[in-house]
């Protein structure tokens, strides 16, 4: 796509055509396309240093980590452990044992679910969720509610996508033993307004997780001051690898949990009469973890940090708002989310054309949206609706991009007539 | 512009997505099976009458893209009147036309279903081409559970 001096005019302090230099596969073409990539909520693509920092790993440091007396198991033990405080920094939690490395998003929350979940959940407890919650963080509950007898409560959203709170406040009660709910929706958008679920949570003593896969690439994050209880994020949206997340917990509370995973890495002392865990977080990362995985998402943030979280997020707000505008010149158009307060995700239906077709047909434009129910069933259901066409905006998508999509819908109407 | 597009949305598609053939819960049906495809949340439900070893009735409600609504449209046409036996040697070339296998030549006149041929060019959309036949494979058979696309 040719440099428009138009994007740097337009957000100060943040220069999208260089940034766009650095993600290499923005460079191929799909069907002979430029690649326009509107998928960042699913899997963000990657920066030239993270897919470095992996080659480096393996190139010049890498052996298993906490087990070697020798150089290369130290120096990947280094690298790794300074991944952990480039996360806790990121997050601003109190410490690094607070910082637990998991596979994702997903494992973090079932660790939760099962550990914590396991051990104070009972029959007649209740668990608060809300209907725009990601499959990964209801099934996960459904499981151990199951188990334990517990139940579930859903917090219902507004037409517009905002969470409805005056609900969730009245869902609160003593039965209620923890909240889970998202940060950010990832098939709505919507930004929920989580120090207040947090603050009325904690009038009643109850631990809140916050499921902040969609919020972490988007928005500062301070768990100190969010005073959270478990957080989770996924290292491939934040434009780190896949197979690797982070679970934030407080130190209390994970130190009261028993381990999730048995094996290597998690113990202190093993006889087959007893075995003693080892400290936060080894306790809760038995096996061999993701080492490169590790380094890879420790150098996606230094990547973030070095643009600033604050100019990321100006800049996709400008992109949400001439997206938003742009989309709803469109007839027969409906944008399904429409909360005040949004991150970059425009979720849409067309009257007359289903999501898959229209996806089909963006994608001969080189134009990669997601199309479905997005991993969020009962959202889709609250809409009466079976799919959206979701366009999630990362740090390096242009104006011109949101061009190309309202292009490539114009194509779809035609072809459908 | 050749992206195979207008090759996949052809007239005659377009046509049966909008105004789809033999639509709708038909309850009195002897046999039914739900075809789920997990990826899109789409559904569809086939609905079969028999007479002896033949197809008297083939109904079917759904809820889905315009291939899977075009494919299910044709294909109750189809098979009503046929034999278990021919809707059945149907599905086998109906499948092997949209998945672009080799052996679509001798067997059963595929007649419109021939307009679906664009779709082996969109691996992503095959699954919507076959739900409502794998769904009436199961009716035929009798399988309680629905069927899944994956
Ligand atoms: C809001 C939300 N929660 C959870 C997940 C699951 O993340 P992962 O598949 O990386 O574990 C996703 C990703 O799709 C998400 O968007």
């Amino acid at each position: 796509m040719a440099t428009n001096p138009d994007n740097a005019l337009r957000s100060p302090g943040f220069d999208v055509e260089r940034v766009r230099q650095d993600f290499p596969i923005l460079s191929e073409e799909v069907y002979g396309k430029p690649l326009v990539y509107f998928d960042s909520g699913a899997s963000a693509q990657k920066p030239r240093a993270v897919i470095d920092a992996i080659s480096t790993v393996y190139e010049t440091e890498y052996a298993n980590v906490h087990r070697g007396v020798h150089y290369m198991s130290q120096k990947a033990t280094d690298a790794m452990e300074a991944a952990r405080e480039t996360v806790r920094a990121f997050i601003n939690a109190r410490d690094i044992r607070e910082v637990i490395f998991v596979r994702g998003a997903t494992e973090g929350i079932n660790l939760v679910a099962s550990s914590w979940g396991r051990q104070n959940l009972s029959e007649g407890d209740e668990i608060i969720l809300s209907v725009m919650e990601h499959h990964s963080n209801i099934v996960p509950w459904q499981l151990v509610a199951e188990q334990t007898g517990a139940q579930l409560k859903v917090v219902p959203i507004s037409d517009d996508g905002a969470l409805d709170m005056d609900a969730y406040a009245a869902l609160i009660s003593d039965k209620t033993k923890i909240v889970a709910i998202t940060h950010v929706s990832n098939a709505l958008g919507t930004i929920v307004s989580v120090e207040e679920i947090i603050r009325i949570a904690h009038e009643k003593d109850v631990p809140v997780l916050l499921d902040g896969c969609q919020a972490a690439p988007h928005m500062a994050l301070d768990m100190q001051a969010l005073d959270v209880d478990f957080y989770v994020f996924s290292g491939h949206k934040i434009y780190g690898p896949s197979g690797i997340g982070v679970l934030y917990g407080k130190a209390e509370l994970l130190e009261a949990m028993p381990p999730y995973h048995g094996g290597g890495e998690m113990i202190d002392v093993v006889t087959f009469e007893k075995t003693t865990y080892a400290d936060l977080p080894f306790k809760f990362e038995a096996g061999t973890p993701h080492i490169s995985g590790i380094i890879g998402m420790g150098a996606a943030i230094d990547y973030i940090n070095a643009l600033g979280l604050k100019n990321i997020a100006a800049y996709e707000h400008d992109l949400l708002e001439y997206g938003t505008a742009k989309l709803s010149e469109i007839n027969s158009l409906r944008i399904i989310g429409t909360a005040s307060a949004k991150a970059a995700i425009l979720s849409f239906v067309l009257e007359t054309v289903h999501p898959h077709d229209v996806g089909t047909i963006l994608d001969r434009e080189g134009i990669a949206v997601r199309t479905g129910h997005h991993c969020a069933q009962p959202v889709m259901d609250r809409f009466d609706i079976a799919a959206t066409i979701r366009a999630s905006i990362g740090m390096y998508n242009t104006r011109e991009e949101i061009d190309s999509l309202v292009a490539g819908l114009g194509r779809v109407q035609e072809i459908f007539g | 512009m050749n992206d195979g597009l207008t090759d996949l949305y052809q007239e005659v598609i377009l046509d049966h997505s909008r105004n789809p053939r033999n639509f709708g819960a038909a309850e009195e049906a002897d046999r039914s099976a739900r075809g789920n495809n997990p990826l899109c949340g789409d559904r569809v439900t086939v609905f079969l009458s028999l007479d002896g070893e033949e197809i008297s009735e083939a109904q079917f409600d759904a809820r889905g893209c315009a291939i899977s609504l075009a494919s299910a449209s044709m294909m109750t046409e189809m098979i009503k009147g046929k034999s278990i036996e021919e809707a059945k040697a149907l599905f086998e070339k109906f499948h092997a036309l949209v998945t672009g296998e080799n052996g679509i030549g001798a067997g059963p006149d595929l007649a419109e279903l021939e307009t679906l041929s664009g779709v082996k060019d969109f691996p992503t959309r095959i699954k919507c081409a076959t739900l409502a036949w794998h769904a009436m494979i199961a009716a035929l058979d009798g399988t309680d559970e629905d069927v899944k696309t994956e």
